[in-house]
């Protein structure tokens, strides 16, 4: 009965807008919104970069860049840690648990996600659209931008999978965050401490918003799709 | 001056040579149709003349200089020009964007191209569409859509590569009439692909044909379709009587031909200069050749009598295939088909002028 428990607390930290509950998801959102719209402002014009241009070991370029779509988030956690903790190459930043590392961790998560889909997407718009924006006088980088707008409704796609998979990781934004109340505590982690520690009530209401988010973000890319 | 010049293009997709040596010019105002089959290159040629794809071998001079293979001069050439594809490819945006984006990448002021679009949509007749997505058009509308695209820019010189293949005859009709309005009114000079000779004929001053990568022939409609310079083209542009034969004896320009080449054969009277001994084919077209129930007194220096072997019914006219000792393919219109109740059998008389005969000199390799 722990579970009915559970959940009409959880039920009732939701509706009473639990400042603790808030702050969280807040974080969550703020920390995912960060990096996803980082690695987009990265990652959209290396795609067109890499898409555009012909060069050798291409391929192997975007193999690799597909292999780290499975990129174990602890190991990318275990990368950042090593690289800003103190006695790492990075370590003068002092950012280590602070949400400035989670961002980062998130970007070099979701990075390859959003680059890969990206070139895919770009791949989907035909040669002869191309043609046909060079033949109207379009330079090079007004080609690029066409392409995009293009192929934007699977361009956005590609984004709004990174910030899926930015929102629901735990163990890069445990291992860098730190998990610490009322700074780097995000939903996913406050969820992990919550459970071990036995307290469900807090652990599902953060996971009810969650799966919320998961969903609005699910019509919304259905919405697009079916444009 | 001419505006566009080609000279000694060769292009070749791996091992195959799609153009071979191609030298053209192109004078400003002039309308340029380029005929051939599928396959001949023509596309090919175009995306060259685009600046779309860089030659094997060879130059293109716009307007009397040399274009680089490289470099920024590129853009700005091609800029000048405007190039529709044979698939008219609409980007996924309104129709007032799609037709805006060639001002907008000039860097043309915002007022300014609102002005042009609405005038140039309204020329085209899709005035009412300016909001539509372009991709929920029809094949006919986006055609139009390419073509608004295209003129807005007010090209010095326009490239079409089939502009009406795939259209239905009304929408044909349409865009061939924009066509021969923008080549009057814009005096733009115009380079159009097609396989459509009779569309060359209508909308072209000059007309070049290309058979497998060679450009065989230019000239104006008249040269091309009535003398031809070879046996390809004379297929081609729909000679269907191309028979051979032997000069053997030519009077001030008028040469008997001796059909087959044996002593006794057939002679027909041809307008050549060519002397006697001469190994050559005579060309007659099908629509150059009258029928008749008696052997009518008339100026034509040819008439046979002949028996039909065959009758095709092609919508308005008939194809006949008859025998007069050798082989003719007449065409005339269905009504007089029916009038000289033609049925294989029958006997007729088949006439035709001295001057309706092309003689082609034949090369005996």
């Amino acid at each position: 009965m722990e579970i009915w428990d559970g959940l009409s607390r959880a039920i009732e930290l939701l509706v009473s807008l639990d400042p603790e509950v808030m702050r969280i998801a807040g974080r969550s959102l703020s920390v995912a919104g960060t990096s996803c719209l980082l690695a987009s402002l990265i990652c959209l014009p290396l795609a067109s970069l890499i898409h555009f241009n012909q060069f050798r070991g291409k391929r192997a370029l975007i193999s690799t860049i597909q292999t780290l779509f499975a990129m174990p988030t602890v190991l990318v956690g275990l990368f950042v840690l090593v690289l800003f903790s103190r006695v790492g190459p990075l370590g003068f930043f002092r950012i280590l648990f602070t949400p400035y590392a989670m961002v980062i961790g998130q970007i070099l998560l979701i990075s390859p996600l959003i680059l890969g889909f990206t070139i895919s997407a770009l791949s989907g718009v035909s040669r002869e659209i191309v043609d046909t924006a060079t033949s109207l006088g379009a330079s090079g980088s007004q080609t690029v931008w066409l392409v995009l707008k293009e192929a934007r409704y699977a361009v956005l796609a590609a984004v709004i999978m990174g910030f899926a998979r930015a929102i629901s990781e735990v163990g890069c934004a445990m291992m860098v965050g730190g998990n610490i109340k009322g700074a780097t505590r995000v939903m996913t982690t406050a969820i992990a401490l919550e459970a071990s520690k036995g307290d469900i009530a807090l652990g599902m209401a953060l996971g009810i918003i969650l799966l919320f988010l998961a969903l609005i973000i699910n019509i919304a890319l259905n919405r697009l799709q079916q444009r | 001056m001419s505006l566009i010049e080609i000279a000694g293009i060769t292009h070749r997709y791996g091992e195959r040579a799609v153009l071979q040596n191609i030298n053209l010019s192109v004078g400003r105002g002039d309308v340029f149709a380029l005929i051939g089959p599928t396959g001949a290159g023509k596309t090919t040629l175009l995306r060259i003349m685009n600046l779309l794809e860089i030659p094997g071998a060879g130059e293109i001079y716009f307007g009397g200089k040399c274009i680089p293979r490289s470099g920024k001069q590129r853009l700005e050439i091609r800029r000048r020009m405007s190039f529709i594809h044979q698939k008219p490819q609409v980007f996924n945006l309104s129709v007032y964007d799609n037709v805006a984006c060639g001002l907008r990448w000039r860097g043309e002021k915002k007022n300014r191209i609102a002005g042009k679009v609405d005038q140039i949509l309204e020329m085209v007749g899709l005035e009412g569409y300016k909001d539509r997505n372009a991709r929920t058009l029809s094949g006919g509308e986006a055609q139009r859509v390419a073509l608004a695209r295209s003129l807005v820019l007010e090209p010095e010189v326009l490239l079409l590569d089939e502009p009406t293949a795939n259209l239905d005859p009304v929408s044909t009709a349409k865009i061939e009439q924009l066509i021969s309005y923008i080549a009057r009114k814009r005096n733009t000079t115009m380079i159009m692909a097609t396989h459509d000779m009779s569309q060359g004929q209508q909308l072209a001053d000059r007309i070049g044909v290309l058979l497998d990568g060679i450009l065989v022939q230019t000239g104006n409609a008249t040269d091309i379709f009535r003398s031809p310079q070879n046996e390809e083209v004379a297929h081609f542009v729909g000679m269907e009587n191309i028979i051979e034969g032997i000069i053997v004896a030519n009077n001030e320009g008028i040469a008997t031909v001796n059909i087959g080449g044996n002593p006794d054969g057939i002679g027909i009277q041809a307008v050549s200069d060519y002397p006697a001994g001469k190994e050559v084919y005579a060309c007659i077209r099908p629509e150059d050749i009258t029928l008749a129930l008696s052997s009518t007194q008339s100026s034509a220096r040819n008439s046979f009598q002949a028996k039909v072997t065959r009758v095709t019914f092609l919508g308005p006219l008939s194809r006949v295939e008859i025998n007069c000792g050798f082989r003719l393919v007449a065409s005339v219109t269905k009504i007089s088909a029916e009038d000289l109740n033609l049925q294989v059998g029958r006997e007729i008389y088949a006439t035709f002028k001295a001057t309706g005969v092309h003689i082609m000199e034949r090369k005996t390799s």
